[in-house]
């Protein structure tokens, strides 16, 4: 085992065809973490989880839970259990009966079912539902009789596959933090999956970010939002600006030197050791850049770049602004931690200052035009380097 | 739009139906109570007034074997139909679109042609000269002087043949809507194949098991024309019985009254199915009970 964690996948592999959905993934889930599979639909995500359940049988590569190769286990034979996309609840059993229904196929004496279905009930407080047939409940409480079923199995690890997509968005964010606490509860390892980079962000010790059956980047919510190593994690955890250029030259210090068309120099930090004249997409987040109508202060590392405001919308905790350089747009994030009204705000068409720190942009490779589709803000809406020019 | 009207609509939708069902299914069920009570007419018909006569004759005959060789053969043609449907109506539902038209079609090209036509065939297929006791004899299967036609065998063969189709459309059409993944979910949840298959499949395609069961039994309950063709003459059901009534002796009220008889019998099972289908709320606690 080359990867080590409680829930291990080692050199995964499953082709649907030609088509390889999950593409040599290795990565070890820890023992007691929310452990998220992020990325588009069509990624993979899912199908490592259905493999995890035994759902699936990978093509190549092995499966390994708590030191047992567990890949060819029938799903029946196996200490995890999924809550389903759908929740696939048995139409023709209660709440109580659904519950119930793990422990009796493991034949547990039936005091001791009796018992844990009603722990279970009162865990996702649905004690007074018990005797419900599955199409009486709404989406919310069919959504904590799945999360019932699967925990009542006592599981070593819980796989979720996109828990809480089909509910609405109040009800998605009341079960984000009810899943919370139950993890908090019980304990025990979860595998999450989802599309949805708020519910992964928020709920994760750690997440995988996939694309095309591999992974691009493990790491922490954070880790993953303030240093992301591909274009594509960039794009896809939350919004940034990319701007194409090249390496001019390294300044010492781990900085170097970048053209952009348009801009003055730009320094950025370059701990990767990228060679003068290797061309770039810098990726700068839009709240990390400041706008000003005086010109700041220079200081070491931070980049200050003249612009004119093309487009700005009042959100209330910050103003997003649209600022054109050269033929570039450029998204600014300006948050409002004071009181607006005694200040003059900047409006559309002034002449403004833009600067950010060297730290806060990252030279990522070229963002490919396949992946743009993929992602819920392509780049060309918000940078210009894929020729999002202003008109 | 309020409810009021909503019904309103649905009454004038559902009329026609409704009138065609009294007028050509209860007006003629009813009629046929009635004539039990008339006297037979020494000519075919029926007499004037009102007896009981027709029901003490019918008393003194003894119908028990009849009785018991129907219900036999119908609980038996409804098992094995119900047995090879439930796997034939599961793959119909899961193989890919184009060969389901063609296995759909299948199914139910056998009513292209004339029942009785079919029935004559196997009466050529089942004949001791016939090809299968050629083949049976040959492979070594059955000797010679083994009676395949004019048996109890054949007439339960060519009646599961026979109602087959009707068995296999209702559990396909039910195994359609059956969603896959709580096969999946029963599986993850700890059960083995054949557990999911009886705690989960056969429950969700319950309603077509029920109306398979319904759409073989009723009609194999009233057969006359497979025992006639191919059945002995010890093999004669409750319909032969009637068919024997009505054109030989050419008695009304006692066809009648074994007509009443065998529609009350095939009533009994539907009115349990429906009993069954609407579970009462007791029952329904019960279950909540044993759960909890």
């Amino acid at each position: 085992m080359a990867t080590d964690g409680f829930l291990i996948f080692e050199n995964v592999t499953k082709r649907f065809g030609a088509h390889a959905a999950v593409d040599g993934v290795s990565v070890g889930v820890q023992k007691g973490e929310v452990f998220s599979l992020l990325g588009p639909s069509g990624c993979g995500k899912t199908t490592l989880l259905r493999i995890a359940a035994g759902l699936e049988t990978p093509d190549e590569g092995r499966v390994w839970l708590d030191g047992e190769d567990i890949t060819d286990l029938p799903p029946e034979r196996r200490r995890v259990n999924t809550v389903f996309q759908n929740y696939a609840l048995f139409p023709h059993l209660t709440v109580a009966e659904n519950i119930a229904f793990g422990p009796r196929a493991a034949g547990w004496p039936r005091a001791r079912i009796r018992e844990e279905v009603d722990r279970m009930l009162a865990l996702v407080q649905l004690t007074d539902q018990a005797g419900k047939k599955p199409r009486m409940l709404s989406g919310g409480q069919k959504q904590r009789v799945a999360i019932a079923r699967a925990l009542i199995n006592q599981p070593r690890v819980l796989l979720l596959d996109e828990p809480l997509a089909a509910l609405d968005l109040k009800l998605r964010q009341r079960m984000l933090v009810e899943l919370d606490l139950i993890h908090d509860e019980v304990g025990i390892t979860f595998v999450y999956v989802t599309h949805d980079q708020g519910e992964a962000m928020g709920l994760s010790d750690r997440i995988a970010v996939m694309n095309r059956g591999r992974i691009e980047q493990i790491g922490r919510p954070a880790e993953i939002y303030e240093a992301p190593r591909t274009g594509f994690v960039a794009a896809f955890i939350g919004d940034t600006n990319f701007l194409e250029g090249r390496v001019e030259e390294h300044l010492g210090d781990n900085y170097c030197r970048l053209g952009v068309e348009g801009f003055p120099d730009i320094e950025c930090f370059n701990d990767t050791g990228r060679p003068p004249g290797e061309p770039v997409c810098l990726s700068v987040r839009p709240e990390k850049i400041r706008i000003s109508r005086e010109r700041p202060e220079p200081a070491p590392h931070v980049n200050v770049v003249p612009a004119r405001v093309a487009d700005a919308i009042y959100l209330g905790t910050h103003t997003r602004f649209w600022v054109r350089v050269g033929r570039h747009r450029v998204a600014v994030w300006q948050p409002h931690a004071r009181f607006l009204l005694d200040e003059r705000p900047i409006r559309w068409g002034d002449e403004v200052w833009i600067s950010w720190h060297g730290d806060d942009g990252f030279m990522l490779e070229r963002f490919s035009g396949a992946d743009a589709a993929l992602v819920a803000t392509p780049p060309e809406r918000i940078g210009a380097a894929n020729g999002g020019v202003a008109p | 739009m309020t409810a009021d009207h909503l019904r309103r609509e649905e009454w004038a939708v559902t009329l026609p139906s409704l009138g065609w069902l009294l007028a050509l299914f209860a007006a003629p069920t009813l009629l046929v109570f009635a004539v039990s009570f008339r006297p037979a007419d020494p000519y075919g018909g029926i007499g004037a007034g009102w007896t009981l006569a027709t029901l003490r004759e019918m008393a003194r005959t003894p119908l028990g074997p009849v009785i018991a060789r129907t219900v036999r053969l119908s609980a038996l043609t409804t098992a094995i139909c119900l047995a090879l449907a439930i796997p034939c109506g599961t793959c119909l539902a899961r193989v890919a679109p184009r060969r389901q038209a063609v296995l759909l079609l299948l199914v139910v090209v056998p009513f292209w042609t004339s029942f009785l036509i079919r029935v004559f065939a196997w009466r050529m297929l089942l004949h001791p000269e016939g090809p299968l006791k050629r083949v049976l004899v040959t492979v070594g299967l059955a000797d010679p002087h083994t009676q395949l036609l004019y048996s109890e065998p054949a007439v339960l063969l060519v009646m599961v043949y026979t109602f087959l189709p009707f068995a296999i459309l209702p559990i396909y059409a039910a195994a359609e809507k059956f969603d896959l993944a709580l096969l999946e979910a029963a599986r993850d949840l700890g059960a083995g194949p054949w557990g999911a298959f009886v705690k989960v499949f056969l429950p969700g395609i319950g309603r077509g098991v029920l109306t398979a069961t319904l759409m073989v039994l009723i009609p194999a309950l009233g057969s006359y024309v497979i025992p006639d063709l191919v059945g002995g003459p010890g093999q004669d059901m409750l319909g032969n019985r009637i068919a024997q009534r009505a054109f030989s002796d050419r008695n009304l009220p006692q066809a009648s009254a074994l007509s009443a008889a065998l529609t009350l019998a095939a009533l009994a099972p539907m009115a349990l199915a429906a009993l069954v289908q609407r579970r009462p709320p007791a029952l329904e606690a019960a279950a909540r009970k044993e759960a909890a």
